[in-house]
């Protein structure tokens, strides 16, 4: 695993290092193996979010897009602190979490799919 | 056919007496006839006498017809116009000899709740050749407002979120909503509201009444993974155990299924807008996708023969093949 990371960044530096040879501003995505702090992204496939767990700085935005042939309904336990509208194929939603903590969610029409926010 | 009768059907014979005989109702199906709780079923030969009515079986007293999971707005794989199918299904309601009594939709009507779906649905819906539609909601029904557009267009003078009942020659006809308020990591949910309505609902009712309930999730454990059950169906069929006769008529999961359990007895509708898998053999739920000449093969309505006075209800599933 460790040998793996280490080519992935190795990857990235030169992918980093091309882009700026051909006088593009370097993708911060690209050059750290870190989320960054602008957001995080979250992939609804198959009645599943996937990651299931993420961990994020506080600050972060999360925006999750739907790849299903069906609308999902993205909805935090309580239903209060953020719900989506549906989202149909390739709809997105976001939302910005600002305290540190674990937000636990689901789909509000599927509730058999569960996941969580980690917020440091 | 008989790829869409999956197990659980109870083959101790108690009275079989009047065993309904019908072939063919449209084309191809199955026929479920019960007996005093016991089911049985044999496969309708394909084209024979197709001129037959069901509502003409012997004895039977009234029939009526399930519609399910029309799913107006979905566009994709494997059918790009669900409107279509929703028409030949009407179509087929249409070319009975002696019409339905009343239709029965269970759910998702629309595919995301949207006005113009439902103005589509209920335009084609206008054409059936029958007096009157009951529905309850799916979960794609009441995708805004808390389902309060649903409410405003098939839910008026309903209870809760919709749920009702009404009688119909000497039967009780119960409809559930099991969509709404659903918790984190659970399945299909009915709340206390609806469970003690229901519990007054039936109270005064003689135990030999025939009682007849719809909801769109199923109201019995299918597959747990997938979201098919409803967490607090023990209680809604608790209040139902002294009745001799309680046929579950639900949709959701875009194919037949059938369980008996006492007298008891579970039955699911094809949808008419798109197939889902079997119960563990895909990696999701979602839509499954057939070649489109098989289509129609995979869509379907259930017409519901119900016989009074010896507790027998006869479901014919028909496909749109």
């Amino acid at each position: 695993m460790k040998r793996n990371k280490w080519m992935i960044g190795s990857a990235a530096i030169l992918a980093t290092a091309f882009a700026l040879a051909a006088g593009a501003r370097p993708n911060p995505a690209l050059a750290s193996s870190e989320i960054p702090a602008s957001g995080a992204t979250i992939k609804i496939d198959n009645f599943s979010f996937g990651p299931a767990t993420i961990t994020i700085p506080a600050g972060s935005t999360v925006t999750w897009t739907n790849s299903d042939d069906v609308p999902h309904v993205v909805s935090s336990d309580d239903n209060k602190m953020f719900k989506s509208k549906a989202l149909d194929t390739d709809d997105h939603f976001s939302f910005t979490f600002t305290k540190p903590g674990t937000y636990n969610y689901y789909c509000a029409i599927h509730p058999k799919m569960t996941a969580k926010i980690v917020v440091q | 056919m008989a790829d869409f009768i999956r197990d659980n059907i109870n083959k101790d014979g108690i009275d079989r007496r009047g065993f309904l005989q019908c072939m063919a109702w449209a084309g191809t199906g199955v026929l479920y006839s019960l007996h005093g709780g016991i089911l049985k079923s044999l496969p309708l030969m394909q084209g024979a006498a197709s001129g037959m009515d069901m509502a003409k079986m012997k004895g039977a007293d009234f029939s009526f017809i399930q519609i399910s999971d029309s799913h107006i707005g979905f566009s994709k794989e494997a059918n790009p116009d669900v409107t279509a199918t929703l028409q030949i299904a009407v179509d087929r309601i249409n070319s009975a000899a002696a019409p339905p009594d009343f239709l029965l939709h269970t759910g998702d009507i629309s595919q995301l709740s949207k006005p113009s779906e439902f103005d589509t649905a209920e335009q084609v819906l206008k054409g059936a050749k029958a007096s009157r539609i009951f529905y309850v909601p799916g979960e794609h029904d009441v995708l805004t407002d808390n389902g309060q557009q649903y409410l405003d267009r098939f839910g008026k003078n309903t209870k809760g979120n919709g749920w009702y009942s009404f009688d119909h020659k000497g039967a009780h006809f119960i409809g559930l909503v099991n969509v709404m308020d659903l918790k984190a990591g659970g399945l299909g949910s009915l709340g206390p509201d609806q469970l003690k309505w229901l519990q007054d609902d039936v109270r005064d009712l003689k135990s030999s009444t025939p009682v007849i309930v719809f909801a769109h999730i199923p109201l019995w454990t299918v597959y747990p993974d997938w979201g098919w059950g409803t967490d607090d169906s023990e209680h809604a069929l608790g209040y139902l155990k002294r009745f001799g006769s309680v046929s579950v008529l639900n949709g959701h999961i875009h194919q037949i299924m059938q369980k008996v359990e006492g007298n008891v007895t579970f039955h699911t509708a094809l949808s008419t807008a798109f197939p889902q898998p079997a119960p563990g053999t895909a990696p999701s739920p979602g839509p499954m996708k057939v070649p489109a000449d098989q289509l129609r093969s995979v869509l379907g309505i259930s017409h519901v023969n119900f016989v009074q006075g010896s507790h027998s209800l006869a479901i014919v599933d028909s496909t749109l093949a």
